[in-house]
């Protein structure tokens, strides 16, 4: 189905690298769209977090806050928001954290905290919030951003969750078992981590060129020798997405 | 526990120079305290909240703050707290400081001065450059194992203000559904106040393992229906999405803000 947007590709297709056995802490804004188009598709029992504390989650509409009443009304259980840090994000039992990123680099290392410098920024931004043990603690990191100059940069202005760290070496400089970012979702393709942990191009959305993305990155982005195509939404995708975020501007007041 | 208007709950408990920690994680956010704090003037407070949200953004729009304590200052879903925006980049209407930490910190900090430790202890702000910028984030190694751990001292408020569902006769509170740090933040503070959507002859807690402050832990209740408004109270009220999203707009600029201020806080009437 072509009649999609880019937006809708970036959502579809990160909703399509979650699995029903994962289990997910979620972020809000695209990773949220992302866990539950997952979830009312091809992984109904995903099991999705919300540092709020709701654990298997199953919301109809999509929450606008980590913390809404939709999250625990259709949570299998809440608890406190010290249990869901201390014994279920640290405690290891998350399979994917799903983070967004106002800046990010080579090495998946994530900037949500200022642009400029910290003392005086430019632009104060909200800051880490779960994002630093989310990006330690779970299994995996699965990141979703937008593509341009502006959010995938040569080197960000702060990092406040690790990827690999500015040399690609952090983690294991930081003794962390953990794989780190695994898949970052754009709207103009998927990256993932070379052998050295540098961000490489694996799959191009529809329509995307390698000189597309090249102008859209800061960096001289490794693209792999022969990318894959990633498959156009499907109607079922883009017909569960489109209901899910109708759904949410009707219970959100609207201009969602 | 003594039952009080919020005016006088406000004016016994709270003082100027204080440390205020308003706590609600997304559900059950003072927000009628926090106005009771604009309109007593309340000044030099140092404000810890998790996510400072528009209860903080409008606190420190007004004046009220010296320092601000949290893990992550955004609109939740909408985007940024202008107010805190333009007191950290241009010093409006004072400079405030600022103290950051992640989440999973700042909630250990809450249990670690609700069981009356010194500091908090997890494994955490792995290559983050926040360690840099906050002193009060150190490492120390386990000594059993060697482990590097990091550090973050407990938080002790003076006074810790909550929203709650309801409470007894006796100040006894019940709290249900998203229930956060509601109960360390109460139990971290020298002081505290619970705003309560009703007072009940029995509390009528749904399950032995309900949520309950007992009154003896709490200084003063107050009765104000709607107190969490825009947030929202789990049985009660739902969260009022919509006014987050207007927020946005009152708050972008100096003048909407101090007359929004100025309609809804300080010309109404203290609860």
């Amino acid at each position: 189905m072509s009649d999609h947007t880019a937006q809708e590709m970036m959502v579809v297709a990160a909703a399509r690298a979650l699995h029903n056995d994962d289990v997910c802490f979620v972020g809000i804004g695209a990773p949220s769209a992302a866990c539950n188009l997952a979830r009312v598709t091809h992984a109904p029992d995903i099991t999705l977090v919300y540092e709020s504390g709701t654990i298997g989650t199953r919301p109809t509409v999509l929450p606008l806050s980590i913390g809404d009443g939709e999250l625990c009304d259709t949570a299998l259980t809440t608890v406190s928001v010290p249990e869901m840090f201390q014994y279920w994000l640290q405690g290891g039992r998350i399979s994917i954290g799903f983070l967004g990123a106002a800046q990010i680099d080579r090495f998946g290392n994530i900037n949500t905290t200022v642009i400029g410098g910290y003392a005086a920024p430019r632009v104060r931004l909200p800051g880490g919030g779960g994002a630093p043990e989310i990006a330690s603690h779970s299994e995996k990191v699965y990141v979703i951003a937008n593509h341009s100059t502006r959010t995938m940069v040569e080197q960000i202005d702060f990092v406040t969750s690790l990827g690999f760290g500015r040399d690609g070496n952090g983690r294991r400089r930081h003794g962390l078992k953990t794989q780190g970012p695994a898949l970052v979702i754009t709207d103009l393709c998927l990256m993932e981590p070379g052998a050295d942990h540098e961000l490489e191009v694996t799959s191009l959305h529809p329509g995307v060129t390698t000189d597309r993305v090249r102008a859209a990155t800061g960096w001289d982005i490794r693209i792999v020798p022969e990318p894959a195509r990633t498959p156009t939404p499907t109607v079922d995708e883009l017909t569960a997405l489109r209901h899910l975020y109708a759904a949410t501007d009707r219970a959100h007041g609207g201009d969602a | 526990m003594e039952l009080l208007s919020l005016r006088d709950a406000v004016a016994r408990h709270v003082h100027d120079g204080d440390t205020v920690a308003m706590e609600g994680f997304t559900h059950l956010i003072p927000f009628a305290a926090g106005h009771e704090l604009i309109r007593q003037h309340r000044r030099d407070l140092t404000l810890i909240r998790m996510t400072p949200d528009i209860i903080y953004d409008q606190l420190i729009g007004a004046g009220c703050a010296r320092k601000l304590v949290f893990s992550w200052g955004g609109n939740p879903g909408v985007g940024s707290l202008h107010r805190l925006r333009d007191a950290v980049e241009h010093g409006w209407p004072g400079s405030i400081e600022i103290e950051e930490h992640s989440h999973a910190a700042m909630a250990s900090a809450y249990a670690a001065g609700a069981a009356g430790l010194p500091i908090a202890l997890l494994k955490g702000y792995h290559g983050t450059d926040l360690v840099e910028h906050n002193p009060n984030i150190r490492f120390v190694e386990d000594p059993f194992t060697g482990q590097r751990l990091a550090a973050v001292p407990a938080l002790r408020p003076d006074v810790a203000v909550i929203h709650a569902q309801r409470a007894d006769e006796d100040g006894n509170v019940l709290i249900e559904g998203i229930v956060g740090v509601q109960k360390e933040s109460v139990l971290s503070a020298s002081r505290a106040v619970v705003t309560v959507e009703e007072v009940v002859a029995d509390l009528a807690a749904p399950s032995p393992n309900s949520v309950v402050l007992p009154g003896w832990t709490i200084d003063a209740v107050a009765v104000v229906p709607g107190g969490s408004h825009p947030s929202y109270t789990h049985g009660y009220s739902d969260r009022d999405n919509a006014f987050y999203k207007a927020w946005d707009a009152i708050s972008r600029d100096r003048d909407t803000f101090q007359q929004w201020i100025r309609d809804n806080v300080l010309d109404g009437e203290s609860p």
